[in-house]
């Protein structure tokens, strides 16, 4: 006999020690895909971690990797608090890029003083607009936003496709569909004298910071976990629920969308189609990782940056595919969830002791 | 100018249309399943993933077709049977386990392709399914050609499609599984498994899913890309909603999805000189969006879709 039954609350231990585990069975779980592939296991280890951690410019390259990954993580989060399976990170990413390449490419040429701002603006703007539309369906008729938002990431990578063809198009790009380069001055600062990490990450920690802070410690926070946790006594409780996911919706897509802007204005310096490698999809599981807390956000997209750029490096040195990595992070995410639901429930075997049943 | 009576009237867009519908018609199956015994299945889309290698695999380590097709099968009731564990019996929000299942099984695939074939440039061709040729039914005028020269799996598709409905509708089966949809309490006080139902349910659901797939690599294409699936599992998820969880309409909804789909592409050739061809590969997306918005409303959702059971609360 094998029952289910729920622990009271969930200790602070259990909260911070579980993604840890998780993270750590999913590194190792990787052992398996390794061995098929023939690499030496060890050696395969010591070249990913070193691959992070093995010089000032790997690690660098990590906490760059890890910028893009706070801000889309941070937008799950947030809306996953509400309960609003934005899953359109990816797209409200590159609306944010786009804006970004309008905005930055030359319509105005002002100080850096100005411009930087103005890009961020309308590149939140965009990122928000990206997540209210799927919010507006689905308040007002019903519609999924799972899959409003799922299959609106096609439809503006499409919509991206075009714009880098056309209007976006630069001039003197040989024909590549790519964006015409940021104003110089439009570009965010790096934070290091010949390293690609910018100021990206810095606006990025300011934003994970803020939105602790507003979960937190504000009343917004606290209505928003209100319609989280159960949607109907938060309306029967006089909170405005619709107004509520509007909010939330606009600030997770405007946090995608601050990812765009932080890779075309603070690490490319122009747009791509290929700008993001999912980080949009990937920010789903550093939430998740993180338990969908804006502080460890932070710490989870720090963690899923190394497995990307030491897997990167792993798999040049020994010619295992850098699918890896994905696996990796797919398999962390099964393994949080699974963590998740000991660390919420007793299972009990032998006899039950209230008898019957 | 064009046509649009002639294009409409015309056997190969039919043909056509039934061919793009064809993947479609499993995986909306497939998620109809499911979601009929109460959880969502968002793996679909991996799922699709996989059934694609799978099946392409196969053949190309040297399986019959049909072998390869079973084993595509297989290996989505496998994704299936992880999901129906986390959500059924663990009751885990299926939104992010289903999530975790795309990622899972889309990046195992590629995983495996890569490590079987670290150094291709071009992707390594297999003999796909082949049209079948019927004696007389081929040549009649019209249905011959729209619906007697598709491969085999097209039929399969048809069949799973009356077979879907026949269990659902006239089966003991069928009535448990709608039940444990929609009141899994009173499935558990006649003493059946509401575990069993639903994992069982989420099994066979996502081995049709898996099948939408192995349709891509083996009848459509005859080659596996990355990126071949291209949304194709979340349009599915859109057409069960729009089809309200009836196989007759989910055959409806895939073959207007197919036509509508079919038709774009022979418009393109008409009018591409005036309209951005993106326009025409955006349209099958917000097609299924506009489906969504004016279906959403009156979809008579399974009452239990996405609430976990658990033996012994009430």
């Amino acid at each position: 006999m094998i029952r289910i039954e729920a622990r009271g609350s969930q200790s602070l231990a259990w909260k911070i020690g579980l993604p840890i585990i998780s993270a750590i069975l999913a590194l190792i779980l990787a052992a398996i895909p390794l061995t098929l592939a023939g690499a030496p296991i060890l050696d395969s280890y010591a070249q990913m971690f070193s691959g992070v951690f093995g010089s000032k410019f790997a690690f660098s390259e990590m906490l760059t990797r890890a910028t893009p990954l706070i801000f889309t993580g941070l937008a799950a989060a947030l809306a996953f608090r509400g309960k609003l399976w934005n899953i359109g990170a990816e797209g409200q990413l590159y609306l944010g890029a786009m804006a970004a390449a309008a905005i930055g490419t030359g319509v105005f040429d002002v100080s850096g003083m100005i411009l930087i701002p103005t890009i961020i603006l309308f590149g939140c703007a965009a990122g928000a607009f990206g997540m209210i539309v799927p919010a507006t369906l689905k308040i007002r008729f019903g519609a999924d936003e799972v899959v409003t938002t799922l299959l609106l990431n096609f439809i503006i990578i499409i919509f991206l496709q075009y714009m880098l063809e056309g209007p976006l198009k630069d001039p003197m790009g040989l024909g590549w569909p790519q964006s015409s380069p940021i104003l110089d001055q439009g570009m965010l600062p790096k934070v290091m004298d010949r390293m690609r990490i910018h100021y990206g990450l810095i606006i990025a920690l300011l934003c994970a910071a803020f939105a602790q802070f507003m979960l937190v410690r504000s009343v917004w926070g606290f209505k928003l976990r209100a319609v989280g946790e159960n949607m109907n006594a938060a309306r029967h409780a006089g909170i405005p629920v619709n107004r509520s996911l509007l909010m939330v919706a606009a600030l997770s897509g405007a946090l995608a969308g601050l990812a765009g802007v932080s890779e075309v204005a603070g690490l490319k310096g122009y747009l791509t189609a290929d700008l993001s490698p999912g980080f949009g999809y990937t920010g789903i599981v550093v939430a998740m990782l993180a338990g969908l807390s804006p502080a460890g956000v932070v710490i989870a997209a720090l963690f899923i940056a190394s497995v990307f750029v030491g897997a990167d490096s792993m798999s040049r040195a020994m010619g295992v595919s850098s699918y890896l990595a994905d696996l990796v992070v797919a398999t962390a995410l099964l393994c949080v969830l699974l963590g998740g639901f000991l660390s919420r429930y007793k299972i009990i075997t032998g006899v039950s002791q209230s008898g019957g049943k | 100018m064009f046509d649009i009576l002639q294009i409409l009237l015309s056997e190969s867009f039919w043909s056509a249309s039934l061919r793009i519908a064809t993947p479609l018609i499993f995986g909306v199956l497939g998620a109809l399943l499911c979601e009929k015994s109460g959880v969502l299945n968002l793996g679909i889309e991996g799922i699709f993933v996989a059934g694609a290698m799978v099946g392409w695999m196969a053949v190309w380590l040297g399986a019959g077709l049909w072998g390869a097709v079973l084993a595509a099968a297989l290996a989505g009731a496998l994704f299936g049977l992880l999901h129906g564990i986390l959500t059924v019996p663990l009751g885990l929000s299926q939104h992010v386990s289903g999530l975790a299942i795309t990622l899972f099984a889309s990046s195992l695939s590629y995983f495996s392709y890569r490590t079987a074939l670290p150094t291709v440039s071009s992707p390594p061709r297999i003999g796909p399914f082949q049209p079948l040729d019927i004696p007389i039914l081929s040549d009649l005028p019209f249905i011959g050609p729209v619906l007697f020269q598709q491969t085999a799996l097209t039929f399969l598709a048809l069949f799973c499609v009356f077979l879907v409905w026949y269990v659902l509708n006239k089966t003991a089966l069928g009535v448990a599984i709608k039940a444990v949809g929609d009141n899994p309490n009173s499935v558990d006080a006649q003493g059946l498994s509401v575990y069993g139902l639903r994992i069982g349910a989420v099994m066979a659901g996502s081995a049709l899913m898996a099948l939408g797939g192995a349709f891509l690599t083996m009848s459509a294409f005859d080659a596996f890309f990355f990126g071949m699936v291209n949304g194709r599992g979340w349009i599915c998820i859109a057409l069960v909603i729009f089809a309200s969880w009836r196989p007759g309409k989910a055959l409806l909804g895939a073959i207007l999805f197919g036509a509508f789909d079919a038709l774009q592409v022979r418009l393109q050739t008409e009018v591409g000189a005036f309209v951005p061809s993106q326009v025409f590969l955006a349209a099958p997306y917000i097609l299924s969006i506009f489906a969504l918005v004016i279906a959403a409303r009156r979809a008579e959702y399974p009452r239990a879709l996405l609430t976990p059971w658990f033996k012994g609360q009430r």
